[in-house]
């Protein structure tokens, strides 16, 4: 047996969020995708509403997660950094096949790797806002006269913009539910996002097979 | 508990820092807030729209609500319609003996002159020299044409537009449904007892009528307009006699039972002028509603609805933009009795042992008649759609067609994407062939009814037929006859289904098979997308999909490796 650690690592209102955007996410990419003409589920009418509904609601939880992470300073957890970066990768592109530790631990004082506060930073920062807008433009289309952006804006671009941000949104979910299962076990991490705790391996100390 | 593990809250010395439940609850609350709110609260012109509709609560019997056509004269009473009347015109003059400005007033309507008031070349219409892809045009054949004219006597060129006698007031205000004009004679009751087509038409009881005239109600519009075209459902697709008493699910505002309205509650109708469309005309041209304006004509949707007719925050108010009402609240047009959609000229004449003949088909509908050529009806129709500005231009006898490859536009909708006016709007599109000069490209005007030689209904002489058609108009005949395929439009506009059978979403919003598949100049969310972006996006998709499962597959080989060698 090989020493953990347990770790207090995400509070209630952390997997509140998490989960929340979870469902979020993953009800707007189908409904997304049936008013796209991709799939038929719910039927156009409803899919649309449903959608809407969903994006209302994820802004409003947007807002409530940017004032989280501002006053409890989580946003520490997010700054990024290039240090021991390339170790991460080399770790994911080769280490982990060969059982070493991983470079860059989880803590309590630094709960990402490199690459997540990366990537995390990137969704929060660029690609949520970036379908908030989209999708706001594409809703919002007759009123873009009074917005102020009636001749520099086309549906067909905001329409396109957007699908693509579905599309990156999609790519994300494959990898980031992906890479939940390259824990100390399949599913520490997962379990974690659940409880709150993880059991970290111990400083140096190679983790469980 | 012999447990490794170091636990970090142990460390701590207590449970995490709890959050308790109700703010999180509280939060879910607030973020479901912003879709609760937007699909709540109606507007208030929906509201307004919603209450015209509703029955008065007088017609239960609580309180006795005055009739609909009430008028402030009991005709019966007047001693002038107490006289005895030997014709017709005597009727009309004795009305126009207290009316005395209503034939002037009737004089100047399309309903008396058949030409379009908004056309200054005066050629537009059935008494100039348009004509369409049914009986085609009406010089040389007025008698037949004409028992649909309100007036009397108009059986040929020579007919007096400035007799006032001859304005036939009874067709539009008779309220005893007896009146009945005879089918051949100029617009004319009989005077004795005539049979036509198996049928008796008996001279009206012209004190009766007169006694019991009002207000047109829809019978009396019903007489000519859901016969156009020479029989009942023909011409318009959406006006038939099925729209005399109409169920809610046939027509909501005239459901017999609910609002149960009357032409001219949509047709405006101030001093005999009515609102519509008429050739050149659209039925308007500003989208004012009676909020705006009381004394607005409310023949569009909006002028009682509004541009905004849905609840608040329902995302088909965004589309009243770009869509007519009618292309979503009329889900298909003759919905109760078939339509004729094509009719087909080059095949008459045939005849069976010498005789001309005629036979039905599916609907009870004639599908060939010897006098007119080959017929398909068509029940519960899908409409065309096309973007309209409400204007149609249409082709005149005198026009000349270079191009009849493809079937020639007798009436050209206007309206484009960009035209900030036009909308999607439904049609019927009526097709047929019918006859064409090939010598001068035009189309002509046959002779069609009658009792001489040249008469085709007579003699099914199509070269005589054209002949004496084309005199009749002074217009040329080159001796060369074709047949050319044509195809007429007319907007569809009545009919309108209760909202709960309007056209859902998905009709429009889907990769294949759209209602709207044919129309270009928007962007539609289910129809369109761009295919690169998809393609790019599925290989993206796929990609990590890839990658994933190979990274995955060499975490499973190698941790069998690195366990046999620790083994």
């Amino acid at each position: 047996m090989h020493a953990t650690e347990r770790l207090y690592l995400y509070s209630r209102f952390e997997r509140f969020w998490h989960w929340a955007q979870t469902v979020l996410i993953l009800v707007l990419l189908v409904t997304g995708f049936e008013i796209h003409g991709t799939v038929t589920l719910l039927g156009f009418a409803r899919a649309f509403a449903v959608h809407n509904f969903c994006a209302w609601s994820w802004l409003v939880l947007y807002a409530f997660i940017v004032f989280w992470m501002a006053v409890t300073d989580e946003w520490k957890h997010y700054v990024p950094t290039f240090l021991k970066l390339m170790d991460v990768v080399r770790y994911y592109l080769s280490g982990i096949f060969k059982g070493e530790p991983h470079p860059v631990p989880k803590s309590e004082r630094a709960k990402h790797n490199p690459l997540q506060r990366l990537t995390y930073l990137g969704i929060v920062s660029f690609l949520v806002p970036f379908q908030m807008v989209t999708g706001f433009l594409y809703y919002t289309y007759n009123q873009w006269p009074q917005l102020g952006f009636a001749g520099s804006l086309t549906l067909k671009a905001v329409a396109v913009l957007h699908t693509l941000g579905a599309f990156a949104f999609l790519a994300f979910v494959i990898v980031h539910v992906y890479m939940t299962t390259t824990g100390h076990t399949l599913t520490a991490h997962i379990a974690a996002m659940f409880t709150g705790y993880e059991d970290v391996p111990r400083n140096g100390v190679k983790p469980e097979a | 508990m012999s447990s490794p593990h170091v636990s970090a809250h142990r460390a701590h010395g207590g449970s995490p820092p709890a959050l308790p439940v109700w703010p999180v609850l509280l939060l879910l609350l607030l973020c479901l807030l912003p879709g609760l709110a937007l699909t709540l609260a109606p507007t208030a012109p929906a509201r307004a729209a919603q209450l015209a509709t509703e029955v008065p609560a007088g017609a239960t019997g609580a309180v006795k609500k005055p009739e609909a056509h009430a008028i402030t004269a009991d005709h019966s009473r007047h001693p002038a319609l107490q006289q005895p009347f030997a014709t017709p015109q005597e009727v009309t003059k004795a009305c126009l003996s207290c009316h005395n400005a209503a034939a002037q007033q009737v004089h100047r309507t399309i309903h008396w002159t058949w030409l379009d008031p908004a056309d200054p070349e005066r050629k537009m219409g059935k008494g100039g020299i348009t004509f369409n892809n049914f009986c085609i045009a009406i010089p040389s054949n007025e008698p037949r044409c004409t028992s649909c004219h309100a007036g009397f006597g108009w059986k040929n060129a020579q007919f007096d537009f400035s007799s006032q006698e001859n304005v036939d007031c009874m067709v539009c205000h008779d309220h005893t449904g007896t009146y009945k004009k005879f089918p051949t004679m100029a617009g004319l009751p009989v005077s004795e007892p005539t049979e036509f087509e198996g049928k008796t038409f008996n001279p009206p009881d012209y004190n009766a009528i007169a006694a019991s005239v009002g207000r047109p109600t829809r019978d009396n519009c019903g007489t000519c307009h859901f016969y156009g075209g020479g029989g009942d459902a023909v011409k318009h697709g959406d006006l038939d006699s099925t729209m005399f008493k109409p169920s809610r699910e046939l027509d909501v505002h005239m459901d017999v039972k609910g609002a149960n309205f009357t032409c001219q509650r949509c047709h405006t109708t101030e001093a005999h002028v009515i609102a519509g469309r008429t050739y050149k005309q659209p039925a308007f041209t500003e989208r004012t509603s009676v909020l705006d304006d009381d004394r607005v004509h409310r023949i569009a949707c909006e002028s009682c609805h509004t541009a905004t007719p849905h609840k608040a925050g329902h995302k088909a108010n965004d589309h009243t933009d770009k869509l007519a009402c009618q292309t979503c609240h009329i889900p298909a047009f003759a919905r109760e009795m078939a339509t004729k959609m094509w009719w087909d000229w080059s095949t008459a004449g045939k005849k069976k042992d010498g005789k001309p003949f005629a036979e039905k088909g599916p609907f009870g509908k004639p599908s060939y008649d010897s006098k007119k050529g080959d017929f398909r009806w068509e029940k519960d129709v899908t409409p065309e759609y096309h973007w309209s500005n409400g204007r149609m231009e249409f082709l005149l006898l005198t026009d000349r067609i270079a191009d009849t490859s493809k079937p020639v536009e007798i009436n050209r909708i206007d309206g484009d994407p960009a035209d900030p006016k036009a909308r999607i709007m439904p049609f019927k599109a009526h097709r047929g062939r019918q006859p064409f000069d090939a010598g001068n490209r035009t189309f002509v005007a046959p002779h069609l009814f009658g009792k001489d030689d040249a008469a085709y209904w007579k003699t099914y002489d199509w070269m005589k037929a054209v002949e004496a058609g084309q005199k009749s108009l002074n217009l040329p005949f080159s001796g060369k006859l074709e047949f050319v395929e044509t195809v007429y439009y007319y907007p569809i506009t009545h009919q309108v289904a209760p909202k709960e059978k309007s056209v859902a979403c998905g009709e429009c919003h889907r990769p294949a098979g759209s209602r709207l598949a044919a129309v270009s100049g928007v962007w539609m969310p289910g129809r369109d997308r761009n295919t690169g972006v998809d393609a790019a996006g599925w290989i993206a998709v796929a990609g990590s999909v890839l990658a994933v499962g190979v990274h995955g597959f060499l975490r499973l080989a190698a941790r069998g490796r690195n366990n046999r060698k620790e083994d």
